[in-house]
């Protein structure tokens, strides 16, 4: 187990995408504190920015005690082991992260999770946008794995999402699922609106208020309860919404009925 | 400066020395019979293949929808980085490069010569500081010129002395260097919205038809004595059943060679070359369009050959790129233009897996292969239109080793595989004939008489690459040869070593080359056509013409016209 304790309160951003367990696994303790990061525009040591212990023997393990939330792209890429950040994450946490597990006890900034292939992220804090969103311009979206956020998350999560698990036990922002092929997206809180603009695909099951549905949504039916996942499912009467139609998607957007008063004229047309 | 590269097997096929192991003697940016062996830099290559620097007759590295493309894509930008270096500056992109790290790449391939095929006259100014931008590299750029709406009226008139004469200026006055005609009369039908679907379709309210621009321009390009053909990219390109129009527009100006001189080039003819009614039936037309350039002297061609690989399609012809992103679902760009000429920008992904996009990998390389005279067909990739610039070394190994084709052959689409006239096609090209596709035959049909080729008297641009043409069998270690091409060991431009082993080394210009045409009388330029560029242009005609300090480097090349 490697811990990393930041040696100041950081100015600039730094781009550390070798805090991964495939790339501490096989170093000791100096080879890791030598490795190369950025701060600003000064490639430095990782020593020089956090002081590097080696606890016991699991060397898939890594903790980072203290405020990590400038620092971006840790876990990038990973396939194993497990990270836990006590403090915040900076962006571009877990870009492309294949495998593993990732879990924040702070907040975290923009683009956690984006593009991830398969492992798991769990954020205790809250989230900033693009939950799992690809990177800008691309529509390679998240395509497998789990991202569970206990506080809120801000706009555009789980934009382009293709298959895997998003679960919100907070607010989101607006344009939650923008785009999405495949996956589900779980809102445990309120929404802003505009949920599901544009996607062809998938499931979006809001438990709390959401402001409106999108025009290019219609309704299809009330059902009683919906299955997140294996084990886990929201037992209370939904509204089904089938959309985009703007886009010809096929995608389901469930809403809480009981949270959802100003949305009961959906009904007559049921 | 004086500097001899020594014992390299030279392949210099415009001077007939094919894999002779000689020296090349250079003093001040200029090939010489000998130098001072004392006293110049000497740079050993033994072992190693010396060629002209390369040459490319067609990519868009520069200009107004290069750099949309660029806005459009930063996913493309992400994954693909060059960090400064003391001698080098940073960059990004894939598919649209920044302009700084275009130039780094071309020489460390060993290319010393590029050509920017599509510049809206209103760009030129912008096109312009593009190349100032672009470095190591010596560049021009070809004004659209087929759905200029003067020469259209022009031509509607029949008055083909006057046409030359305005298209005498407008090459001058934007600093371009061919005349370039896409998709000839659909341009401005896309305007309203319409396309041209063939050669004698006339263009809205103007009367006149592709057939009449294209035979117009190239009776111009011969009374201004351009050292290029007009460079051509055919109407309906890009749909199946294609390869009939391209014969057409072939045939068209057959009769306007002379003395068995080029009289048209048709580019990226991949995308030309297609056979059959739709896209589930398309088929290649590469058969027929080698067939008939084997038999006639008056065209050349460039490939526009596929590689598997994200990248991102840029042309002029707006209504071909609309289809193309209603085909995809991707975003683009329609590119405002205003009167002149048209513009899309599409994202695109060749995918091995994709019938239509194995096929069209098919398309271009027998296309190469069926082609008998290399002379006549060169390497390019309509960069980054059919794929980046970066993948020639691939192509080329392609072009050397049947066992190249059959690898990737292997790994694509089935039913494109079982059609595929590749399995049937033995020939594997030779260094010499690679110097051709690459180089030499480029420089010919552009008429750059001291590019292409290592003569006393040529500009000391030289690529020597680490591979012994007699120890390694290209047909065979197809990959050593492909890791050689890409990585030059040396680069010398001007005199200059300015590439090694792979690295920049040195940063220097390029000149920008242009034409300076010379008419006995002045262009007509009347109050109307002021007038006209007032009431629908966004520039005034007094600022139109790029002036001299937007050309850095510049290189004017004076051609006295015949009008």
């Amino acid at each position: 187990m490697t811990e990393l304790y930041p040696l100041k309160e950081f100015r600039f951003p730094i781009i550390a995408e070798c805090i991964s367990p495939d790339v501490f696994e096989s170093k000791n303790r100096e080879q890791i504190a030598s490795l190369k990061v950025w701060e600003g525009n000064k490639q430095k040591a990782l020593g020089e920015l956090f002081k590097v212990e080696e606890v016991g023997t699991n060397g898939q393990f890594i903790a980072i005690n203290g405020d990590a939330g400038k620092v971006r792209r840790i876990g990038s890429g990973m396939t194993n082991g497990e990270i836990v950040i006590k403090g915040n994450g900076g962006m571009h946490l877990g870009e492309e992260m294949k495998g593993g597990k990732i879990t924040v006890h702070g907040d975290v900034a923009g683009w956690a999770g984006s593009m991830m292939k398969d492992g798991i992220i769990e954020i205790h804090g809250n989230v900033s946008d693009y939950l799992g969103a690809p990177y800008r311009g691309s529509r390679m979206g998240m395509s497998g794995g789990r991202i569970i956020v206990h506080g809120n998350v801000r706009n555009e999560a789980g934009a382009y999402m293709k298959k895997g698990l998003i679960k919100i036990y907070g607010n989101a922002g607006q344009f939650a699922g923008f785009r999405m092929h495949d996956g589900t997206i779980y809102v445990s809180g309120n929404c802003e609106g505009r949920a599901g603009a544009c996607m062809a695909n998938g499931k979006i099951i809001i438990s709390g208020a959401l402001e409106s549905v999108l025009p290019t949504f219609t309704v299809d039916s009330i059902k009683t309860k919906v299955k997140i996942e294996e084990g886990e499912t929201v037992e209370e009467p939904l509204y089904v919404f089938l959309g985009d139609l703007a886009e010809g998607g096929n995608g389901k957007l469930y809403v809480s009925k009981a949270k959802n008063p100003h949305l009961s004229h959906y009904e007559k047309l049921l | 400066m004086e500097l001899l590269v020594r014992n390299g097997f030279v392949y210099d096929p415009l001077n007939g020395i094919d894999g002779e192991r000689m020296d090349i003697a250079v003093r001040d940016g200029k090939i010489v019979e000998k130098v001072d062996e004392r006293k110049a830099r000497k740079v050993d290559a033994s072992g190693m293949i010396v060629m002209p620097g390369g040459v490319d007759i067609h990519c868009h590295i520069a200009g107004a929808e290069v750099n949309i493309g660029r806005l459009l894509r930063p996913e493309d930008h992400f994954r693909d980085y060059e960090c400064k270096t003391s001698v080098t500056r940073s960059g990004v992109g894939h598919s649209i490069p920044s302009t700084f790290t275009t130039g780094y790449r071309y020489a460390r391939m060993g290319y010393t010569t590029v050509m920017n095929p599509s510049m809206p006259p209103l760009e030129a100014k912008h096109t312009h500081e593009e190349l100032n931008d672009t470095p190591m590299v010596d560049k021009a750029t070809y004004p659209l010129l087929g759905d200029w709406w003067f020469v259209l009226e022009y031509l509607k008139q029949g008055c083909i002395d006057r046409l030359a004469r305005h298209v005498a200026w407008l090459i001058s006055s934007t600093r371009g260097y061919a005349i370039k005609i896409v998709n000839p009369g659909g341009l401005e039908a896309w305007g309203f919205g319409q396309n041209i679907h063939s050669m004698d379709e006339q263009v809205p309210y103007f009367c006149v038809t592709p057939r009449e621009i294209i035979r117009g321009l190239a009776k111009v390009n011969k009374l201004l004595n351009l050292p290029h053909t007009i460079h051509v990219h055919t109407n309906n390109l890009g749909q199946p059943g294609n390869y009939a129009t391209t014969l057409e527009t072939m045939e068209c100006v057959k009769d306007l060679s002379v003395e068995d001189k080029p009289a048209i080039h048709i580019t990226h003819c991949q995308f030309s070359a297609f056979k059959g009614e739709d896209w589930k039936t398309l088929e290649s037309g590469a058969e027929e369009i080698a067939n008939y350039v084997n038999c006639n002297s008056h065209v050349t061609l460039d490939m526009g050959q596929v590689v598997f690989a994200d990248t991102t399609t840029m042309t002029a012809d707006g209504p071909f790129q609309f289809e193309l992103s209603e085909l995809t679902g991707n975003k683009w760009v329609n590119h405002d233009v205003e009167t002149e000429t048209s513009s899309g920008i599409v994202p695109f992904h060749y995918r091995r897996k994709s019938y239509v996009h194995a096929t069209q990998w098919s398309i271009g390389l027998e296309l190469a292969l069926l082609i008998r005279d290399p002379w006549k067909i060169f390497l390019t990739t309509d960069h980054p239109n059919a794929g980046p610039f970066t993948y020639y070394p691939r192509i080329i190994a392609w072009l050397m080793s049947r066992k190249a084709r059959e690898a990737t052959l292997r790994r694509v689409n089935a039913r494109a595989r079982g059609r595929s006239l590749l399995p049937s096609i033995d020939r594997e090209l030779g260094f010499h004939e690679i110097a051709v596709v690459t180089r030499a035959g480029q420089a010919r049909a552009l008429g750059l008489e001291n590019k292409g080729h290592l003569g006393v008297g040529a500009d000391s641009d030289i690529a020597i690459y680490d591979v012994n043409p007699e120890k390694t069998d290209p047909s065979g270690q197809y990959k050593t040869v492909r890791r050689a091409l890409k990585h030059a060991a040396y680069t010398i431009k001007d005199g200059e070593i300015v590439v090694k082993n792979d690295e920049v080394v040195k940063h220097v210009k390029g000149a920008t080359m242009w034409l300076d045409v010379k008419t006995s009388e002045m262009a007509e330029i009347t109050d109307d056509m002021k007038r006209r560029f007032r009431d629908y242009w966004t520039v005034e005609f007094e600022n139109y013409p790029v002036t001299d300090h937007y050309v850095e480097v510049p290189h004017p090349i004076a051609i006295k016209a015949d009008v």
